[in-house]
């Protein structure tokens, strides 16, 4: 141990962080098991064991350990919970492994992936696995995802459109007798005071009563975690902040005004709540390796996402254009992170008459 | 005038721990039995010895004579007998030699008051003069003698002169007590430092959380001087010299310069009272009040200490050790420098001694760097600590140069926040030895 400075420490480790990102995702995770029963357990289990054996193996193989840092564990979680239920187990399995082993150890594991391990992995089953991961119901049967329906309600509706939610009532989506009593709760109560009206179905998509992939649709329990870590400062709000304004934006401004009705039609709501963008705005995008490390940095990098994100989704309709965004910002991070970075304290000079660099030009109050 | 203030790019807000001490009154230490006096007293070579074994020496008696401007004269801090001269390692690795003293005979100054001496009638070279001879230095932080500080800056012209009161280490909270039960001394201790710099303005910075200590300091303000009272954050490092300046006046220091480039000279608290006491009282700086805390001390506090008590002393004096002890720390957690050795003199610099147990410590094994930023966002000097450790680990300590090794100030704030427990500020340290 060395005696020299500092002394003391945060109370954050590496393994702390990690374990606590993993922690946070669990109740959205429990939602997703409650919901789709067994098969999402064993998708998760499966998901994380890959990832934990992956690690393992390199462990053993580098004669280093590091699974007590966590990261494996939480890989794991992240690439089951955005799988949908009715996924081969093979997927999973094999996007645990390909996150960890290419994505992660071929960089140098932890901290050394400039790639994001869990969005790797994904990306990695969407293009594999293209109609599993979507589901069976392209053309709108019960178990595809609520995004899928509504573009294949668009494919098949005649006349003027109302928008995703007003989509999936013409095609007879379900609403949940909870969507029904909130949102009649919210409407009589709370909306009236500013004469707005809330259709039906929103409610459902926060609190997670539709379809699709395991842990992403309980919106409202994955907004509770990163609550929690971010005030705990595990993650920085800079990013999943950022990430959202501009998605709205763009959703609002492009998929809206610009392009109209129909499968975006502007609605921000609609399109934030679904589809897993949330999953990658809270839990991909601010991942602590692959993330920019200054703040203009993060803001950015947000941005960049949340657009990005948008395009992909307007132009390919899959959950999964999140991961995607992800990967994409990726690798504009080195950029970012060394063209942003703060001006170094004492390096904002003035040359006096003589040429000769000597005080700090506009800094100083007046006496 | 009042404002608050506080520098703009990075710091941490690590957590505080100065309820144990910063409400209880200075005590007054037991004088040690023995006194390890180092000859190395600043951030300078050792001073040259005049005392040898077997010499009788009275309280404040000269055993070290200054050699050049960095280097300050050092007093014996009891009466009694020079037992031996030995070289001891201080706190931070250097070994310098001291002269060990045993306590025998009568006291000059113990328990009198002491006469005022007036000191508006004297010249500005007399008041210097006594400064030097009462052998005053930077009583926290980088230590410096005070009169070749205010003789090299007294040239230059003085646009600010900004007392440090921000005491942003955790734990230690000795200058804090000192504005509080002695604002008056430290009052007139910046008058005159104030005669001998003629600033055109003069700062009062104090940390946001001394209200009481900015109040008391306030009171005695009664000269009709315009001063700024400056409330500053409580953000880390918000005492260093850099920082301070920053936040009290708007300027920075310039990466290769130095405070006066800018026109500032700053002075802490507690320099600013041994100046009063050197120029007032006539007494050379032979005791300090050293913050005494952690969760493994019995009895925390602020004590009164003569230069060159062992440390085992001064905590056997609060009520010894308690806890499992994970670390004793000479100084600040976040700058200080761990020991083991208990006969470790308390020098003129020492602002603090911590008794940290592994709750505080927070150790942990040191695993990879996860690239997570937060020591880049901790850094005040707008560094990237995880680059430049890597460049340096590389042997590229070259480039570490170029992306500002040498702006680094050794806070220790990357260090405190690194997750993965990297021993950044170890490796730059490194860097900056083996450029
Ligand atoms: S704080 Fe530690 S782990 Fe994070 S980037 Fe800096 S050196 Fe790496
Ligand atoms: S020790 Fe140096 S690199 Fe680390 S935060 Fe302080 S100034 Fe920055």
């Amino acid at each position: 141990m060395s005696a020299n400075p500092p002394q003391f420490h945060d109370r954050a480790t590496t393994g702390r962080m990690m374990w606590a990102i993993a922690l946070s995702l669990l109740p959205a995770a429990g939602w997703g098991v409650y919901r789709y029963g067994t098969p999402a357990l064993f998708i998760i289990m499966v998901a994380v064991g890959a990832a934990v054996i992956s690690e393992g193996v390199i462990g053993l193989i580098r004669r280093r350990p590091t699974l007590r840092d966590g990261s494996a564990v939480l890989v794991g979680l992240l690439i089951g919970m955005a799988m949908p239920p009715w996924v081969g187990l093979h997927v999973p399995a094999t996007a645990a492994i390909f996150a960890m082993l290419v994505v992660k150890w071929s960089f140098g594991g932890l901290g050394g992936n400039w790639m994001n391990a869990a969005a790797g992995g994904l990306v990695f089953a969407f293009y594999s696995w293209n109609r599993q991961m979507i589901g069976p119901g392209v053309d709108g049967e019960s178990s595809a995802t609520v995004l899928a329906t509504v573009r294949g309600a668009l494919e098949t509706a005649s006349g003027p459109v109302g928008g995703p939610v007003g989509l999936l009532r013409a095609v007879g989506y379900p609403v949940s007798s909870v969507d029904a009593s909130v949102t009649d709760w919210l409407n009589a109560r709370v909306l009236t005071v500013v004469g707005a009206n809330l259709p039906g179905g929103y409610v459902d998509l926060f609190l997670g009563y539709v379809d699709g992939a395991i842990g992403e649709g309980a919106v409202a329990l994955l907004l509770i975690g990163t609550i929690a870590l971010v005030a705990t400062r595990v993650i920085r709000w800079e990013i999943p902040a950022a990430y959202f304004a501009s998605y709205a934006i763009v959703t609002r401004v492009f998929g809206g005004l610009v392009f109209g009705d129909g499968y975006m039609a502007g609605d921000v709501l609609f399109h934030t709540l679904s589809g897993g963008v949330v999953f990658a705005m809270f839990y991909l995008a601010p991942d602590l390796s692959s993330a920019p490390t200054n703040r203009t940095g993060m803001l950015v990098y947000g941005a960049g996402a949340g657009a990005l994100t948008f395009l992909f989704r307007f132009y390919g309709a899959y959950p999964g254009s999140g991961a995607f965004a992800v990967l994409v910002m990726n690798t504009v991070v080195p950029l970012l992170n060394r063209g942003l970075r703060p001006r170094r304290f004492g390096t904002r000079r003035r040359r006096d008459p003589g040429g000769r660099v000597r005080a700090i030009a506009g800094a100083g109050r007046k006496p | 005038m009042m404002r608050t203030a506080t520098f703009p790019v990075g710091g941490l807000y690590p957590v505080h721990h100065k309820h144990a001490a910063h409400r209880r009154a200075i005590r007054n230490a037991i004088l040690p039995a023995v006194s390890i006096v180092p000859l190395r007293q600043s951030h300078g070579p050792d001073a040259e010895l005049c005392v040898a074994p077997g010499d009788r020496v009275g309280e404040g008696t000269r055993i070290g004579r200054a050699v050049g401007d960095l280097c300050a004269h050092v007093h014996s801090p009891i009466p009694g007998l020079v037992r031996e001269i030995r070289p001891v390692t201080l706190p931070d690795g250097v070994i310098s030699t001291a002269a060990v003293i045993d306590l025998a005979g009568s006291f000059d100054r113990l328990g009198k008051v002491l006469a005022r001496h007036e000191w508006k009638t004297l010249r500005p070279g007399t008041l210097l003069r006594l400064i030097e001879d009462a052998g005053v230095v930077g009583m926290s932080g980088v230590s410096q003698p005070t009169h070749a500080a205010i003789d090299a800056t007294a040239a230059a012209s003085c646009r600010w002169l900004i007392v440090n009161g921000a005491e942003s280490e955790p734990y230690v909270c000795a200058d804090h007590r000192l504005m509080v039960e002695h604002p008056a001394e430290i009052f007139e201790g910046l008058q005159i430092v104030e005669r001998l710099l003629a600033p055109d303005r003069v700062a009062v910075g104090i940390g946001a959380d001394k209200r009481d200590a900015m109040r008391r300091m306030r009171a005695h303000d009664n000269d009709g001087r315009r001063r700024d009272y400056v409330r500053l954050s409580v953000k880390y490092p918000q005492g260093d010299e850099r920082q301070l300046i920053r936040a009290v006046t708007g300027l920075e220091v310039p990466s290769d310069g130095h405070a006066i480039d800018v026109g500032c000279v700053t002075i802490s608290a507690a320099t600013l009272y041994a100046i009063w006491e050197a120029v007032v009282t006539r007494k050379p700086l032979y005791e300090r009040v050293v913050t005494v805390a952690g969760r493994g001390v019995a009895r925390p506090g602020n004590i009164k200490v003569r230069i060159g008590t062992p440390i085992g002393g001064l905590l056997a004096e609060c009520g010894g050790v308690t806890d499992p002890v994970a670390r004793i720390v000479i100084g600040g957690p976040l700058r200080g420098y761990a020991t083991t050795d208990l006969t470790t003199p308390v020098l003129k610099y020492t602002t603090a001694v911590l008794v940290l147990t592994a709750a505080e410590v927070n150790a942990a094994p040191i695993v990879g760097c996860i690239r997570c930023g937060r020591c880049a966002e901790a850094c005040p000097m707008g560094l990237d600590p995880a680059q430049l450790y890597k460049l340096v680990a590389h042997g590229r300590s070259g480039d570490a140069v170029d992306y500002g090794l040498f702006d680094c100030t050794e806070c220790g704030g990357c260090g405190y926040v690194c997750p993965s427990r990297i021993p950044l500020v170890d490796g730059l340290r490194n860097g900056k030895a083996n450029r």
